[in-house]
């Protein structure tokens, strides 16, 4: 990273850099020598405890169903905030207040509510009146609260989507003739969707992270799995490792493809917005108070 | 409606709401204390600290939270028996739990709060690190005296995110066994399935009622506050 914030060393900072620089190898080196010592001293480093992971059996019987689990409830979980959050995202920027109020009530409430508030509630809510099987109750509730949450999340997307559009936009829409409607769904929603592309990529992780919300409601998924390796082995803290670093890789993906997703958007100029980045916590709401500084844009329908 | 003073009376609401705020406020101050180390380190000119400040982040902020919350009572007390409290003391299991919540939730969050102080630094122009190097400031009073308050002014609206964040995500310390809001509204609701509708609204609006004022106030800050240029 290339700063402003110091000068090119010269010889006296250079010595100086390297100092401190040397000094923290050895910090990190030393805590990092006290954290194994402890774990070996607790006896978690021996074999018994981490070969599991190298047989079949741990992955195929519980990593990879854990895994697949992790991703169905996160895969309908975006699907479905995708669809809602569209409508709510649009309901909330139409001109008439009895559609544009009720969406952002809505919107607002899900987005201040926490998400395990929600699957706590949506599980008794389908156990008590028996709407799902037993076997896909756990499942129904972690959708339902991770749509909830997401989709309006999706819709705030959305609207500061169309916010951060050029006003010119919607201006030119309505000089060529197009109504209210048209302009939004001709003009308007695809740019913002585009410019949206990028973080909605980066809420996945976001959706990815929360479905381990599940383990509280006894959803099977990767934290569960860990659990029930570390029962049956007994190396519930390796289990804990092994199933962190399945999450931190499989998300730094998911990141980094959101990146790309943004630097292509900016590149190929297909939308007049600039791409909304891909920020874990409520881009959004950034994003709105971003626009709304942002003198050209808006323009709304 | 005797759900409602139920939840006063026999379940003590207030009181897990109060848990969910002492959790929030404490969490958020040592969230706030490492998220500044960390981005400090982001942006020093010393690349090894470079590099453990993108590690803390990159690896925090892609680990669930709840994953963090879990591992830190099954893993660190459980397991390694790090504890966080007197040992002798009666109240020691409660003391413990949320103490190590407030680890968790302090952990996983300074990641978030380190991104929002760097975003706050890209907001100052560079000017004013060009200018506070011209009179001869050195890279950590370029910081203190110049950057960073600037900075900071800058984050208060990301900042505010991160808070109301936080406020939400306490809930998952019930996992662990503290009773915050959500572990009550659980309780309550195993109790009294045939009002669970109230039951989740009285939980709701208490999480609206918290976190809307935050988003409100943190929203005036950004702009009372922001750097006029």
């Amino acid at each position: 990273m290339s700063s402003v914030l110091f000068d090119a060393p010269g010889p006296r900072a250079k010595r100086t850099y390297r100092l401190v620089g040397v000094a923290s190898i050895v910090a990190v080196a030393l805590a990092l020598w006290f954290v194994i010592g402890k774990l070996d001293e607790k006896g978690q480093l021996t074999a018994a405890k981490w070969k599991p992971f190298l047989t079949g059996e741990i992955w195929t019987e519980y990593l990879i169903p854990g895994l697949i689990g992790t991703l169905t409830a996160a895969a309908i979980a975006m699907v479905l905030a995708l669809t809602i959050g569209t409508l709510l995202g649009v309901g909330r920027l139409s001109a008439q207040p009895w559609i544009r109020l009720p969406c952002g009530v809505v919107v607002e409430f899900f987005r201040s509510v926490p998400v395990l508030l929600m699957m706590l509630f949506t599980y008794a809510l389908y156990a008590n009146y028996d709407l799902f099987p037993p076997d896909r109750l756990a499942l129904a509730a972690v959708v339902t609260g991770l749509t909830l949450y997401n989709g309006s999340v999706v819709a705030e997307l959305v609207r500061s989507g169309v916010h951060s559009l050029p006003k010119g936009q919607s201006e030119a829409a309505m000089a060529i003739g197009l109504t209210t409607g048209k302009t939004m769904r001709l003009v308007l929603l695809p740019q913002a969707i585009t410019a949206m592309l990028p973080a909605i990529v980066g809420q996945l992780v976001v959706v990815l992270k929360d479905t381990a919300l599940g383990y509280i409601i006894t959803y099977e998924e990767l934290l569960r799995k860990a659990e029930q390796i570390g029962n049956f082995k007994v190396n519930l803290l390796p289990a804990l490792i092994v199933v962190g670093a399945i999450f931190v890789i499989v998300n730094y993906f998911v990141g980094v493809i959101a990146q790309r997703v943004e630097a292509r958007t900016r590149r190929r100029g297909h939308t007049a917005a600039p791409p909304l980045p891909p920020d874990q916590i409520d881009q959004a709401a950034v994003a709105i108070a971003a626009a709304a500084a942002d003198p050209r844009s808006g323009g709304t329908a | 409606m005797d759900v409602i003073s139920e939840f006063f009376s026999e379940y003590d609401g207030l009181g897990a709401f109060k848990t969910t705020i002492y959790l929030t406020v404490v969490s958020a101050l040592f969230a706030l204390l490492i998220g500044t180390v960390v981005a400090v380190m982001r942006v020093s000119p010393i690349r090894v600290l470079q590099v453990i400040g993108t590690l803390y982040v990159n690896i925090v902020r892609n680990t669930p939270l709840t994953l963090v919350i879990v591992f830190c009572n099954l893993g660190l007390f459980l397991q390694l028996g790090v504890s966080l409290a007197n040992k002798d003391s009666n109240t020691f299991i409660t003391d413990n739990n949320f103490r190590l919540a407030v680890l968790g939730l302090s952990v996983y969050h300074a990641a978030f709060v380190a991104e929002a102080i760097r975003s706050g630094v890209n907001t100052v122009p560079l000017g004013q690190a060009e200018a506070a190097r011209a009179i001869g400031l050195p890279f950590l009073k370029t910081l203190r005296y110049v950057v960073l308050p600037q900075a900071f002014r800058g984050a208060i609206a990301p900042l505010g995110n991160v808070l109301i964040a936080l406020t939400k995500n306490s809930t998952v310390a019930s996992v662990i066994g503290v009773t915050e809001a959500s572990a009550v509204m659980k309780v309550m609701m195993e109790n009294r399935p045939d009002v669970i509708f109230v039951v989740f609204g009285i939980f709701a609006i208490g999480f609206v009622i918290l976190t809307l004022p935050v988003g409100i106030l943190f929203t005036s800050m950004s702009k009372r506050l922001a750097v006029k240029r």
